[in-house]
């Protein structure tokens, strides 16, 4: 007898101690599935595979952690290539195949747009990265966008701001014909009407486009005092090489503004000094006091090295790590992976992130946008530990960031 | 849209460039196509073949016109395994065989373009020289290097192949071939080795036009599509099987498209080419020097 | 009647089916099949029975896409209203395509063919009403019951579209509207010297291929919610409609169903197990290996296997 509760005994000590361990508990329960198409080639392709390290860092955080709710957490991503078509049948493919839990949407506007229709008509709740007003017109309200951006102004005051301090009394823009561009092009279009600008030239070009000389002449020709450009990595680079080849105006105050892909570490070292002058938004730059940013840095770029990434991982990694951790602290506060239910602890509560705390509007964008508008000054060729140092990117706007004065004209700033 | 006269002439010069990148490009295809009725459309396929090719050397140090110029002995063996094969599945088995010889080649530039992208990825690919990104300034205007290279690999190409053609005895013989095969048959010569001599010289063509084609722009597999229309606009305008023709239809392209890109917008110069084409196969289908 | 019982069994099956607690990802990958078995029994029209291989395939289709969607966004239409309607507009279209064509031959045919797909996509890249290059997001109406999903109400639609389409091709074939075109395939001068009317022919094939590949297109900007012209007027679209009719047997009108079933159901196999991307390539080889060794394709191969067991 006394043996035998021994044995019940000892038994129940180590199920007790077994339990205790993450790895065991694991056993015991389903894990909880993760899906997302990101881009991992084409034009957004290099920032996407930053983002994935940042992903998977965070998964494995998690789950050295004790998973979710004691779940396991297993993460799946394919890449949509930057090509909107591929992701319907992606999502179809993770939520009816793969049977995911949760899903991310793909970094950057042009692929999100085709997920937010089949989000809502399933009633699903999407995770944004990086996309530019996609919710505006399907007004989906499970969506939770990463970035630190609201509505056009928050994008383009900062640019127009600067350029009137230097008596800036014209604009010229030149969007792509896709839809983060066109969505920042109709914002920022009726913003300069409001601010009193004049409006010399306006073109949309194809997606598709690479050959930027007869663009950047007719820019010329018409002689505006700022270009704001709206446009994707292939066509930023093109342009940022364009305007270097044929020179867009002695006239011209600043340039730049909505220009993805100058962000990314890749486009940066191969463009350097071709960088000079421009100002372009960004997320991030060195100098920026975000909590827990840097320590984070540190850890990712031990795995971004590893798999052969990006190594800075300014721009995108930390806002998708924060992806994580939102998800983290709305399905803690819930204790459920019910969508409905995460949905309304996301718009209800400020979230802690290593990007700041982060409080949602009723549209799911940031209710305290945070974007920057900074200057590329003194960028050297083919070097790329220089941006790890503060002043390669000196940041305009806004003032709490600030930490220089806009050189003007754009010829003169180019040194 | 501002119109002045400064960016009408900008435009103009562009398009005098670009037109005879675009010819140089074609002129394999004048030679396949227009000379020898072969239904090439896989021919954009392979100069970006080219492309890709001068790419990887490019990777290597290779500067991309030495690498385009060695290209072509390979491409020019390419060639002709490609035309032996077309010959004996198809030629030889008479005119029926000449829908499938199309639908041949339509798979076959589709093999090419997922098997670069298959071994590139999407992404596009570009290479340096010390004459891309730099321009020449003439006052006001700028012409980028690149233009002036490829303008320059453009003349020297069209010059080399006519000569070609009219002074050589293989280069009179493949024009022979063209005009009356059973004629040449009869004077003793092979007319299917000749025919294979000209495709691969005409797939040589292509892989310089392959390289010039990654000097002037960035490129990625799925470019072959965009200039299908193109190098058969320039082929069926210039009519077939003249070369100097081939130039000047070039010339006339890449003008019209400046044009158009100039003051009705980027979104309209795709559908120039594939207008072009229509339009000379509705009112003229034999071109401006057709035989 | 030994094909109409068939073909009403398949279009009763294919609703049983969609009825059924079968995963969704079935239905969503089997349109896209369904659409493959339409676009290739229509492209066989004119490319097998006349002769004229038409690599505008996707210019069709894009446009169906199109209408659908301004019928859609513009009067909140049915969906039958909007295939309807892209039948009307794509056969109208194949009708000019017919005339401008007339004189042309072989491969100046296929270029001219493939200059209209081009065209029409730039026609749709500057008209901002259907999004321009950025492309539509489209919220779809509610299922219709008993249907449980939209997905499973399309997949019920393309198979009923799928029979009508074999249907007509039979018709054609057996016809004398089939004679006429068989006889313009094999030598068009000897046929108008026989009295055939070809440009008659010609153009009622350019005009019925036309429709149904405008009916096919139709209901796919409802299937993805979402429509862009780069994908709408993707001339993988032409390469599949093309290698599928040859695969299957370019003579009778079930040559372009086996063919479809054959590429689609492989491409789908292949899209969830490796990737999207090594589609074309499927294709490519396929028809490069059919088009080489087996010139009359599966059907001329199961033919010559039976005249072998007899």
């Amino acid at each position: 007898m006394k043996r035998s509760r021994r044995e019940v005994l000892k038994a129940g000590a180590a199920l007790a101690v077994a339990s205790g361990i993450p790895g065991r508990a694991f056993a015991q329960k389903a894990p909880v599935k993760i899906g997302m198409s990101m881009p991992q080639t084409g034009s957004l392709g290099a920032a996407g595979q930053a983002a994935l390290v940042a992903l998977r860092l965070w998964v494995d955080e998690v789950n050295g952690r004790g998973g979710l709710l004691g779940r396991k957490v297993e993460f799946i991503a394919y890449d949509d290539q930057t090509n909107p078509a591929n992701v319907p049948g992606i999502y179809t493919k993770l939520l009816d195949v793969d049977k995911v839990d949760l899903i991310i949407a793909p970094y950057g506007t042009v692929p999100t747009a085709p997920l937010m229709p089949m989000a809502k008509q399933r009633g699903l709740l999407v995770m944004g990265n990086f996309s530019f007003q996609v919710n505006a017109k399907v007004k989906h309200d499970m969506w939770f966008n990463n970035s630190p951006w609201n509505d056009a102004s928050s994008w383009s005051d900062g640019f127009f701001k600067n350029g009137k301090k230097v008596g800036a009394k014209s604009v010229a823009f030149l969007a792509a014909d896709q839809e983060f561009a066109q969505n920042l092009a109709n914002g920022a279009r009726a913003l300069a009407k409001k601010d009193g600008l004049k409006t010399v030239y306006d073109q949309n070009y194809p997606p598709t486009t690479t050959d930027f000389s007869s663009l950047i002449r007719a820019i010329r020709a018409a002689q505006a005092d700022m270009v704001f450009v709206m446009s994707y990595p292939n066509d930023s680079v093109a342009i940022v090489r364009a305007v270097n080849e044929i020179g867009v105006g002695r006239g011209v105050k600043m340039f730049g503004g909505g220009m993805v892909g100058l962000q990314f570490t890749p486009n940066m070292v191969n463009l350097g000094s071709l960088l000079n002058g421009i100002v372009n938004y960004n997320s991030y730059v060195p100098g920026m006091k975000y909590p827990g940013i840097e320590d984070f840095l540190a850890r990712y770029a031990k795995r971004a090295a590893e798999a052969k990434v990006d190594p800075l991982g300014f721009y995108l990694p930390p806002f998708n790590y924060a992806i994580g951790q939102m998800l983290e602290q709305a399905i803690r506060g819930v204790n459920s992976f019910e969508h409905a239910k995460i949905a309304q602890y996301l718009r209800n509560n400020e979230m802690k992130t290593i990007v700041g705390p982060i409080k949602y509007d009723k549209t799911g964008e940031w209710a305290n946008p945070r974007v920057v508008q900074a200057q590329f000054r003194g960028v050297k060729d083919k070097d790329m530990a220089q941006f790890r140092q503060p002043g390669k990117q000196v940041v305009l706007y806004p003032d709490q960031y600030k930490t220089g004065e806009l050189i003007a004209p754009f010829e003169k700033a180019r040194g | 849209m501002v119109f002045s006269f400064d960016l009408l002439l900008e435009a103009l010069m562009f398009g005098v460039l670009l037109g005879s990148f675009y010819a140089a490009v074609s002129i394999g295809l004048s030679v396949s196509f227009g000379l020898l009725d072969v239904p090439h459309v896989a021919h954009p396929a392979v100069m970006v073949l080219g492309s890709y090719c001068t790419y990887l050397l490019a990777g290597y140090g290779w500067d991309p016109l030495v690498a385009g110029t060695v290209l072509m002995a390979p491409f020019f063996v390419l060639g002709m395994a490609i035309y032996r094969f077309y010959y004996e599945t198809f030629e030889r088995r008479g005119t029926e065989a000449g829908v499938r010889g199309l639908a041949f080649f339509f798979g076959v530039a589709f093999i090419i373009e997922v098997g670069l992208i298959l071994a590139f990825g999407v992404d596009q690919r570009t290479v340096s020289a010390p004459y891309i990104g730099s321009s020449l300034r003439l006052g006001d205007y700028r012409i980028p290097h690149r233009m002036i290279v490829a303008f320059g690999v453009a003349l020297v190409l069209t010059f080399t192949l006519t000569i070609y053609l009219s002074k050589t005895f293989t280069g009179r013989a493949i024009k022979a071939v063209a005009q009356d095969e059973a004629a040449l048959r009869l004077m003793g010569a092979n007319p299917v080795r000749i025919k294979q001599w000209a495709f691969g010289i005409a797939t040589a063509a292509s892989a310089l036009a392959g390289a010039m084609l990654i000097i002037v722009g960035p490129v990625e597999p799925a470019i072959d599509r965009l200039y299908i229309g193109r190098t058969f606009a320039i082929v069926v305008l210039a009519g077939l099987g003249s070369m100097t023709g081939t130039l000047a239809a070039g010339l006339i392209l890449g003008i019209a498209e400046s044009i158009v890109l100039m003051f009705f917008g980027a979104s309209w110069a795709p559908a120039v080419a594939f207008g072009i084409l229509l339009l000379v196969l509705g009112v003229r289908p034999q071109g401006l020097f057709g035989r | 009647m030994r094909f109409w019982i068939p073909a009403v069994v398949a279009v009763l099956i294919a609703i049983g089916l969609a009825l059924s607690p079968v995963n969704e990802y079935f239905f969503y990958a089997a349109y896209i099949v369904l659409t493959f078995v339409v676009l290739a029994t229509a492209w066989n029209i004119l490319g097998g029975y006349a002769g004229y291989v038409n690599f505008g395939t996707a210019a069709f289709f894009g446009l169906g896409s199109y209408t659908a969607t301004v019928l859609f966004k513009w009067l909140g239409a049915p969906l039958a209203l909007q295939i309807a309607a892209a039948a009307l507009v794509c056969g109208l279209l194949g009708f000019g395509v017919g005339l401008l064509t007339l004189r042309l031959r072989g491969i100046f045919f296929a270029i001219a063919t493939v200059a209209v797909i081009f065209i029409m996509e730039t026609l749709m890249v500057n008209w901002r009403y259907v999004g321009g290059a950025t492309g539509l997001q489209l919220l779809r109406p509610e299922v219709m019951a008993p249907f449980e999903s939209y997905t499973r109400m399309l997949f019920a639609v393309m198979a009923a579209m799928a029979v009508g389409a074999a249907a007509l091709a039979r018709y054609v074939q057996v016809s004398w509207i089939g004679r006429g075109l068989r006889a313009l395939r094999d030598s068009e001068e000897a046929a108008e010297c026989a009295g055939v009317p070809t440009l008659k022919l010609k153009l009622f094939a350019c005009t019925l291929s036309g429709a149904l590949m405008g009916a096919a297109g139709a209901p796919m900007p409802m299937y993805l919610s979402f429509i862009e012209p780069a994908s709408s007027f993707n001339l993988t679209w032409s390469v599949n409609a093309l290698a599928a009719a040859m695969i299957g047997g370019t003579i009778h009108w079930l040559g372009p169903v086996i063919g479809a079933v054959i590429l689609g159901t492989l491409q789908q196999v292949v899209t969830v197990t490796i990737s999207s991307e090594v589609n074309v390539l499927v294709v490519g080889v396929l028809l490069v290996l059919f088009v080489v060794a087996a010139p009359e394709g599966v059907l001329g191969l199961i033919r010559k296997i039976m005249a072998r067991v007899r």
